[in-house]
Order: C-alpha cells, then structure tokens, then sequence
C-alpha cells in the first residue's frame, strides 16, 4: 500500500456518524453502500478516498512515462477509490488536438487529461475550459493531508495558476534542459566538462570529428523544437522570448537575441552532425545513444533510455551537466506538464481524485525512479528511499535538482505558441543553412508580432 | 450531404475564428490575408514543384515497366507481385521506414552510397535535397499504380495492327510509338489525373517523414491546411485555404478531363 492510500484513521464518533447514515439509508430503502459511505463521510467532514467509489472516470494521456505509470498502477487506485480510469493515449500532438478541439465542443470524451502548460495553458485559460479547484484545494473533504500541496514547488503552482488567481490543474512533472554529455569521449581528448559557454563552444570544437563519425555538439534543428534549445542558449543572456508585463512585447530581436542565435548557428552548423536541420530530439538522442556525439543539449527525461542497456551504447558512460552559465545569466529552461479536469466533465469529482493521485508524492517517486522526469515536488527528490532506488544515476537526479534553482520560463505563455514556435523555429533553421542571424530574427519577429497581437487583443 | 460541408466551409472561411475564442464576420479577409502570405505562397511552389516530381517520374517509369511485364517472360507473374506491393502498404508505415533509411549517420542510404565511394547526402535532412528525396517515396509507393493501369490499357490491345505493322515491315520503335501509344493514351491520361490529384493532396508521407522541413522547405498546400487548422486553430484561414486548395484541384482536373476527351480514341 502506498503513503496516498493510507485512510487516515476514523474516529469513534465518525464511525457512529457513518453507521448511522448507513442505518438511515437502509431503513429508507437506499442500500447502494457507495452512497452511504459519501454520506457517512460527506457529514465527518474527513477526506474519503472512497467518496466517488463505483464511478469510471475516462482519463486521456499523452504517450510518455506517465501514461505507463498510469496503466501500471490503476488496479491499485481502482482497490484505493473504488473509481475505474478508462486510459485512452495517444501521441502529443494528437492529444492538443483532440483536447482543443472537444473542449470546445462543450462535450468531451474525458473527465480527466494531462497537457502542457507552456504550450495550452493560456488558451484553456482564455476560453474558460477548465474546472476552479481552488474551493476543492481548500475543503478537507476533498483535499487529503498526505498530498501535502505545500511541497509542490512554487514554479508549478505558478504553471497551475490563472491570472485571476484561480488554480485550474495540478502539476504533474518538470522539465528542465541539461547536458548529457559522453564522458568517454570528453576523457580521450582531455576535455573538462564546460561551466560556461564559451567553454562549452570550445569544447565542441575539441571534440568534434567527422572523419570518425563524432559530432562535437547535437540538439534540436528541425523548425518548432528548435526553439527550446534556442531558449536555453538564451537563458545564457539572461532573457527571456517575451516581456513579464502587458502589453506583452517579443524580445526575440533584441541584440541578445540575436546573439543567442549566433551561438546557436555556430555550435550546430560547425560542430553538429551532418544534417542536423531536420533533427528533433528523438534523433539526437538516437544520435548520442550510438556513442556518437560528445554533448547533447535537452530536457531532464531522456535519462531512461540512455541508460537503457537494450537500447544504449553509452550506458554508464554518460555524464549529467548543469547548462553552462552565459555572458550575462545562468539558467535552465523549463517546461512543465499538468492535469486538468474540464468544466463539462461527466465525472468531475472523481475526474479530480484521479488527478489528486497521479500527481501526488507516491507517483512522483515512482516517476522518478524510472527516470520518467521531475515531479514538481521538492521531497521526492531528497528522499533516501526514492534516490537509493532510482533505475538511472543518482547523478541525473543530483542535476536535476541543481537545475531547478536557474530554472527560467522556456516559452512564452500566449495562445499562438505553436505559431512562435514555428515562426522563430523557421528563422533559426534558415540559419543553419548559411541565413544571416540579425536578419532572420528581425524578419521574423516582425512576422510573429501581428498574430501576438490579434491574440492577446482578442 | 455533398454540398453541406462544402457550404460550411465557405462560410468558415468568411470568418475570423480561432478555437475558443468568439467567430467573428470578417468578408474576404481571410482570403486577402492569403494573397500576400509568404508562407502560403511558397507552400503553393512547393505543392508545384512536388506534383511535378511526383506525377512525371511515376509516369514514366511506371509506363516503362507496364512495357516490361506485358511482355512473357519466366517468373512474370512473381516479379509482377513483387513490384506492386509497395502500393499496399501503408504510407505511414512506409514513411517511417524511410525516415530511418534517410538518417545521415544512422541511415542504410548513407551506408549504400558509402560502398559505391559516394559521400552522404543530407537527404531529407536539408532544405535543397528535402523534395527529391520524398520524390523517391513517392516513386517507390506510386509507379506500380501506374504500372497496372497502364498494364490494363496493353492487355485490351488489339492485334490486328500489330500483325498488318509486322507484315508492312515495321520496326519496334515504330510499332509502339505509331501504334501502342495512340492507343495507350486515354489510359496514360486516366493515369496522370488520378496521379496529379494524389500529388497534390499529398500529406502522408511529408508529415510523416519531415513534417513539411527543414524550415518550411517541403510545405506543401495540405501540410501548411493542417498547420492553421490543428497546430494554430485557425479554423478560419484554414478554411480559405481549402477553397483555395479546392479552386486549384478542380481547375486542373478540368485540364486534365479536356485533355483525356482529346485523347480518347478516334
């Protein structure tokens, strides 16, 4: 049994409370026991996990660690809350889709569902889709104490949060951008792992040997994911894409933007492997699996299959770097990932329990035991019993922590960020084939800046 | 059934309306908009030069080996199975396989141009090889489809001209061009409508392999339609671009059907 399904301990007068409801509801005809446990526990005022026993709440996931973990452990939230998950997952970009598009239907297919914030936050906010937990948080009767919200981390309540002040999903896991880095490699060219960025460009350089196959550096090239190690470079510069205050300007032209691009075309178009435009993440890790880039520049939850000895030619090789620090800041981008219930949810109650225990501290450790990302949660990440027991190096888990004190927004949190994402992203692919960085960064700043506008003018 | 999405569609297009917020009225707008996009136009040169790629080389090669298999030979039946299963399979699954016989390092292309001492390509990797390279896709899945229409058109041959051409003294070049040709034709035609219509609704492979990359160097009309519909939620430029999309299929089916009633035998 886990820390989340322990029931707290009744007391004499809930129990008679509960014994009397249920004798009330029997003698009145009503024998479904479900109800008289709600009863019982809706008139104790104790948190019941099973308050909405017998309910089947239709959960959708994004393909990834989560899903899995999901399916791995529903029998035991089905013995926990008596609620049955009907577990529909499909691939990320299909699920924006889908969510987007029955959420505005005003009939969705799900009680529950797991989004990003960076990429749908601020959409679902505008268009007032999803359910206010706030009074829920707040009520003892459907906040359990061992969920101990005070240890989710500030960053991801700030995600969960709405302008106004309503929190309208729990976070779930963070993303944070490291570097993976093959200390093998680093160890024949004499190589010290780099603390800034210029030593890391140097780095690349040393490293970097076609004529055997080894890229000095990879990472994202292809247009929209690109975008995020951008940012990351950026970070070095202290920015960030968009401005804090309304009205929300683009800082993607300035001149440590355009800097940050230089950086980029540099270290990809010289010391990157052949063809690295049309590389997302999965070829890059492909890439750096075979042994055959030095350095690789991406978020916390690809430990997994690096260390995947079915997978993975540098299992045990591998070394985990906080991001270097740049000419005029240190940080690492961050993303996040939460659940949601929809206001027009059949099942919102139970849709809720179910959030309450896919994001709580039992699966967060579990998550990070099989190095499927970062709970926005502090203890999991010191806890002995979790850290002595993780599947990939404790050194992963000890960046990851070093990570979240230079954590800094990777995207902005506006509407049309796949459009941002694909507008920059295109700019800075021009660049590798040879573009000039001021030009492509004013261009297409200039070309992101009317469909910012009209959003946030909407 | 048919003229109710159609209609709606239309109606779509006439309206500023992105997913959650409020649709809004706004005329030709959309269509405006349209006419001075960059992206938008450079998509409508890229579904050119695709279809181009897509429907000649197909074409020929196709016709070429309908040739081939119409005549007898030991085997013909095996090797006629071989060759058009490509068109089978799915081009998801087929896209996928190809993405990974495209990787520049880990890739089997690079591997067999290595043997022949040829360097790498970048393949669909780059902006300048993107096209060609999902031109070989193409070929692969959609040559057989020529090849059996085609292949259909020689079987109904008659051989009466034949046997008066041979009689005449007639070579094989003059047979097939005065005769196999003329009367191949409306098939070749019914060949190249349905290949130029696939072409240029192509979406499949594209997104599959490269998602319409690098950059938008292989966005076509149908990669840039989903982009606004389903990554932007522009339901109301998407559906300008359909009608668009629509008036430039119909138009040059049109093309195509008066060229097939030229073409038709005398």
């Amino acid at each position: 049994m886990t820390r989340d399904s322990i029931p707290r301990p009744i007391s004499r007068r809930r129990a008679l409370q509960g014994a009397a409801a249920t004798t009330a509801a029997w003698v009145g005809g009503l024998a479904a026991p479900m109800l008289n446990t709600v009863t019982a526990y809706s008139q104790s005022g104790a948190f019941n996990w099973q308050r909405f026993k017998g309910q089947t709440v239709e959960v959708l996931m994004e393909t990834g660690p989560r899903a899995d973990l999901m399916k791995k452990y529903q029998k035991e939230f089905l013995d926990q809350t008596g609620i049955k998950l009907g577990i529909e997952v499909i691939p990320e970009q299909q699920a924006r889709q889908k969510v987007a598009i029955e959420l505005n239907s005003g009939k969705p297919s799900f009680d529950v569902f797991n989004f990003a914030f960076h990429v749908q936050k601020r959409q679902f906010e505008k268009a007032g889709w999803l359910q206010d937990l706030s009074p829920w948080l707040k009520d003892s009767q459907m906040m359990p104490a061992e969920y101990e919200l005070g240890d989710v981390s500030k960053m991801g309540m700030g995600f969960a949060t709405t302008s106004d002040g309503q929190i309208n999903a729990l976070p779930i896991l963070c993303d944070y951008f490291m570097v993976y880095y093959n200390k093998e490699l680093f160890a024949k060219k004499g190589v010290a792992f780099p603390k800034t960025m210029d030593e890391m460009m140097a780095a690349a350089a040393k490293l970097h040997d076609p004529a055997n196959g080894i890229a000095g550096f990879v990472g994202r090239g292809v247009r929209n994911a690109n975008v995020v190690l951008w940012t990351q470079l950026l970070s070095g510069w202290g920015q960030e894409t968009i401005s804090r205050t309304k009205p929300l300007t683009l800082l993607t032209d300035t001149p440590d933007a355009i800097a940050a691009a230089e950086y980029y075309k540099k270290m990809l178009a010289s010391y990157g492997p052949q063809g690295v435009t049309g590389f997302n993440w999965n070829e890059a890790q492909g890439l750096f699996m075979q042994g055959k880039a030095a350095m690789w520049v991406d978020a916390t939850g690809f430990a997994a299959p690096v260390e995947d000895k079915t997978k993975s030619r540098v299992v045990g090789k591998v070394g985990y770097g906080l991001p270097p620090s740049g000419p005029k800041g240190h940080g690492s981008v961050t993303f996040g990932t939460g659940m949601a219930v929809p206001k027009a949810a059949a099942h919102k109650e139970a849709g809720y329990f179910t959030m309450l225990w896919m994001t709580g501290r039992a699966m967060a450790g579990r998550m990070m035991q099989v190095g499927g990302g970062i709970p926005f949660r502090t203890a999991p990440l010191k806890d002995p019993a979790i850290l002595s027991t993780l599947t990939v190096p404790k050194e992963w888990a000890d960046c990851a922590a070093g990570c979240a004190p230079l954590s800094m927004s990777g995207l902005p949190v506006i509407v049309p960020v796949t459009e941002f994402r694909d507008v920059i992203g295109t700019a800075l692919t021009n660049l590798l084939g040879g573009a000039d960085a001021a030009t492509e960064m004013k261009r297409a700043t200039a070309e992101f800046k009317p469909v910012l506008d009209k959003s946030e003018a909407a | 059934m048919i003229v109710f999405p159609w209609i709606f569609t239309i109606w779509m297009s006439l309206h500023d309306w992105h997913i959650g917020s409020k649709q809004t009225f706004v005329g030709l707008d959309n269509y405006i908009a349209l006419a001075t996009n960059r992206r938008f136009l450079e998509s409508i040169g890229h579904t050119i030069y695709f279809t181009i790629l897509a429907v000649v080389l197909p074409m020929v090669l196709g016709t070429v080996s309908a040739l081939v298999f119409h005549k007898k030979f030991r085997g013909r039946g095996f090797f006629r199975t071989i060759f058009i299963m490509p068109m089978m399979a799915t081009p998801v699954a087929v896209s996928l396989i190809w993405t990974m016989m495209f990787h520049p390092q880990l890739g089997v292309l690079n591997y067999l141009l290595s043997t022949v001492g040829l360097p790498p390509s970048e393949w669909v990797y780059s902006p300048n090889t993107v096209i060609p390279s999902l031109i070989l896709v193409e070929i692969w899945l959609w040559t057989p489809f020529v090849m059996i229409i085609v292949l259909g058109g020689l079987a109904s041959l008659p051989t009466e001209p034949y046997e008066a051409a041979l009689i005449d003294g007639a070579s094989q070049w003059q047979m097939f061009w005065n005769i196999t040709y003329p009367l191949v034709l409306p098939f070749l035609v019914v060949a190249l409508i349905m290949r130029t219509i696939d072409a240029l609704k192509v979406f499949e492979t594209i997104w599959a392999i490269c998602n319409g990359g690098p950059g938008t160097s292989s966005e076509v009309l149908n990669v840039y339609l989903y982009a606004q519909a389903f990554a932007y939620n522009q339901v109301g430029t998407a559906s300008a671009v359909v009608v668009v999309f629509f008036a430039i299929i119909v138009a040059l089916s049109l093309i195509l059907l008066w060229a097939r009633q030229k073409a038709k035998w005398a």
